[in-house]
């Protein structure tokens, strides 16, 4: 572990008119550190994960990131062109529904690549090579390289857009909901493999989820978020264990045991 | 002699808020210190927190009061108050912990939950799956287990696979919660072999064991959890 | 190019006596040309850049060249000579009712002589010969943005531009490999303007893409439907888009034009009969012609010759 964060949040609010969207949100990421932001539908978690992801400007507050030279830049400092690169280059953005952050119409080997090719590279051997061990990566057969994303099913297309994100090396990872449309074995499968590949390549993520299972299972530690505000963070096992807060101990009492 | 966890003064109650702020208190005013080489066990009928101890001492559970450090890294960390990545720090390198029940994750096959945390702690994995796979046999898994995601196993399979797993870094403190519970007879006496080895090779044990036969072999000391009870110590 | 105009409007004689409702010069009113010709100024000034401009309703449906012939109308002046092309000939429907509504509206002199006219409307090819400074070609595009295809978003596409934001143009040509081998775009092939902007050089032929690079004569692109202007100033680098390993090539024909024996020209083929019988010809009508006057002989017309001295 590096002893700097690759990200510090201070005081970070984002109101829509007189409501709010999240209040007074500060915490530091570590490198290789996974983080949950988990919290019902409205809770702010998706507007903190946007905001984060220079997706939404926040009202207030900023947001400082490491960059691979090691200095800290302000977020909403920086220019549109300066944040661009570095959302396709050092992050990447898992949407919930994989068609947002897919083109749909071109070919998985293409969705792949096209990170790549946005970064120069212009030699399509090598291209396509990288997008084949990235399908593989993924568990996506290689010969489907060529297919479109419209002829997979949801767990292969949710596969497909990790591959794509996670081609140029990226240090941080932002995910909404990522398991969110799958079915059950089908978001083992997909959890599994991330969990690998966070620690394979030592990720740093922010995962906005509603299942404590998820969060259970990616995540060092956890921040629980009720009515905009961040009302519990800690340690993943922490919370889930031994939830103080009494929203979170209704949402940890609310999971179903099979 | 080195005396890698030590205990002062810890207070632990729950708040029931979904049942009207119900205050339940579980232990109060914990004192102990387990030394290198020492196995310290609780002691105490079921119910008194004994397990609670454990779960506060590996950061599970948050603490009302009091301290709880740990050597790590030439320092003393106070587990009750550090931040969650400093927990996760010492739980990679200094404290270990058996829990009664193994945490399945899904696809991961028993070799690989065994040889993960020396992969995390920068093992290559061969050698990380060469002492998982040590492990294992010692403990009498069948081999064509061993590829197999530990999730159907049966409880005293998955026992074993969480025993090895505890078992397989050289952490300077180790919790152990019932880690014979499910296990037969030849088993048992395997986990006392590899607790005895622990104690030679300077690892501070703390642990639950029910059964009498582990306890009498193993403990160099018991702990009356009693004594922690908040009940008696407000009468 | 455009001179002040002071002539009485074409279709009205000295005498007042009208035939013809009266429209000004070239069609559009005055201060119309002058927003297309800013628009144009700004295009120059920013090679490859899509200026947006207030198209108009022109006597003609989109898709006909209503971009082209704007701007056309905007630089055209008395003294011009305009020659108009579709598709390589002058003689088409689309080029023949060009010319006339210019040589109505304007009352220039038409040519179809490339070397003679001083505006060339084009709608799909660029001509043979080698234009010169001096001469405009103004091309009729239906969808100037390159990235469209891949990104439907306006918003997106110009934050694309503006920001040099083009990997996406190779996913289009990567899509062509993954699927046929090789790219497989053969015209509206992407391009890149001094070393800035990328560009669609409209759906000419990709043949024709390397007589854009640093062409002498001035080229202007309008789009009427999309309202779009964009331009490439003469002696200006215009490269095609490609991969180090699949390099951009044009179209090769393994055989000269039936009727002019022309070889390393873009060539179209003609069906003769319904028993597969075809030839290839140039698709410039002008340069074929031109050649067959100053004596070169293609294969076809060489045995139709051969066959009328055998039938003596």
């Amino acid at each position: 572990m590096s002893d700097m964060p690759l990200l510090k949040v201070r005081s970070l609010s984002k109101f829509y008119g007189n409501r709010i969207g999240c209040h007074d949100v500060s915490f530091d990421l570590w490198p290789g550190e996974v983080l949950a932001i988990v919290g019902e539908s409205g809770s702010g978690k998706t507007t903190l994960l946007n905001c984060l992801s220079t997706r939404l400007m926040p009202s207030t507050g900023d947001v400082q990131y490491r960059m691979r030279d090691g200095d800290y830049r302000d977020l909403f400092r920086m220019s549109e062109a300066e944040r661009r690169v570095l959302m396709r280059t050092d992050w990447g953005f898992v949407h919930q529904n994989p068609a947002d952050g897919l083109r749909m119409t071109v070919s998985a080997g293409a969705n792949v690549g096209e990170r790549l090719m946005a970064v120069g590279d212009r030699h399509y051997g090598r291209i396509r090579a990288t997008a084949s061990e990235w399908l593989s990566r993924v568990e996506i057969d290689t010969d489907r390289i060529d297919d479109q994303p419209r002829a997979f099913s949801g767990g292969m297309r949710q596969r497909l857009q990790i591959a794509r994100n996670l081609v140029t090396s990226p240090r941080l990872v932002f995910m909404d909901e990522p398991t969110g449309g799958l079915d059950v074995s089908v978001q083992a499968r997909l959890l599994d493999l991330v969990r690998g590949l966070v620690s394979d390549l030592g990720l740093s993520a922010i995962v906005v989820t509603h299942d404590l299972a998820v969060a259970r299972l990616l995540s060092h530690r956890m921040m629980v978020m009720k009515g905009g505000h961040v009302i519990e963070h800690g340690l993943t096992d922490r919370v889930l264990d031994d939830p103080r807060e009494p929203y979170t101990q209704l949402l940890v009492s609310s999971i179903l045991q099979v | 002699m080195a005396t890698p966890l030590v205990v002062s003064d810890v207070a632990k109650s729950f708040t029931m808020h979904l049942r009207g702020g119900l205050v339940l208190p579980v232990v109060a005013n914990v004192s102990f210190a387990v030394a290198s080489g020492e196995c310290v066990v609780l002691g105490g009928p079921s119910g008194i927190g004994k397990s609670s101890i454990l779960k506060m001492l590996y950061g599970n559970y948050a603490v009302d009061a009091g301290q709880i450090l740990v050597s790590h890294a030439g320092r003393t960390v106070d587990v009750a108050s550090a931040d969650p990545r400093t927990v996760l720090e010492i739980r990679r390198s200094a404290l270990g912990y058996v829990s009664q029940f193994l945490r399945t994750v899904p696809r991961v096959a028993a070799l690989d939950v065994v040889a993960e945390p020396l992969i995390s702690r920068g093992t290559a994995p061969e050698e990380a799956h060469e002492r998982a796979a040590e492990l294992l046999s010692r403990l009498n898994l069948p081999r064509d287990l061993w590829q197999l995601p530990p999730a159907t196993f049966s409880g005293g399979e998955q026992q074993r696979v969480n025993i090895a797993r505890g078992f397989i870094t050289d952490h300077a403190v180790l919790l152990l919660d019932e880690p014979t519970a499910s296990l037969d007879a030849t088993n048992r006496r395997v986990v006392i072999a590899m607790i005895e080895a622990k104690k030679m090779a300077g690892v501070a044990l703390l642990g639950i064991f029910h059964d009498e036969e582990v306890r009498e072999a193993v403990a160099d000391r018991i702990l009356d959890v009693t004594a922690f009870s908040p009940r008696r110590s407000a009468a | 190019m455009s001179a002040p105009d002071t002539r009485p409007a074409p279709g009205q004689d000295s005498a007042g006596e009208t035939e013809l409702a009266a429209y000004n010069f070239a069609y559009l009113d005055e201060q119309t040309k002058r927003m297309i010709r800013r628009a144009i100024l700004k295009a120059i000034a920013i090679p490859g850049y899509q200026v947006p401009f207030a198209s108009r309703e022109m006597p003609m449906p989109y898709g006909w060249g209503t971009g082209g012939v704007q701007v056309t109308a905007a630089i055209i002046g008395p003294e011009d000579v305009l020659k108009v092309i579709d598709q390589g000939a002058d003689d088409t429907t689309n080029a023949v009712s060009i010319r006339a509504f210019f040589q109505k509206v304007a009352a220039v002199r038409a040519t179809t002589h490339t070397a003679d006219a001083t505006i060339i409307q084009t709608r799909h090819r660029i001509p043979e010969h080698t234009l010169q400074e001096g001469q405009v070609l103004v091309y009729q595009v239906p969808i100037p943005e390159p990235l469209r295809f891949l990104e439907p978003r306006e918003t997106e596409t110009r934050k694309m531009h503006a920001l040099e934001e083009y990997g996406l143009m190779h996913v289009k040509l990567y899509e062509d490999i993954a699927r046929h081998g090789r790219i497989a775009t053969t015209y509206a092939y992407p391009v890149k303007v001094h070393g800035r902007y990328v560009m669609d050089p409209s759906p000419t032929p990709k043949f024709d893409n390397p007589k854009m690079h640093r062409s002498e004569a001035l080229q202007l692109f309008g789009a009427g439907r999309e309202k779009r202007i964009y331009a490439v100033p003469p002696h200006t680098d215009v490269v095609s888009l490609d991969f180090e390993d699949h390099p951009f090539e044009v179209q090769q024909f393994d055989r000269p034009c039936a009727l002019c024996g022309a070889t390393h020209v873009y060539l179209d083929e003609v069906v003769l009969d319904d028993r597969g019988g075809r030839m290839f010809v140039c698709s410039d009508t002008d340069y074929c012609e031109t050649r067959q006057a100053e004596g070169h002989v293609g294969e076809m017309l060489a045995t139709t010759a051969t066959d009328r001295e055998a039938a003596e």
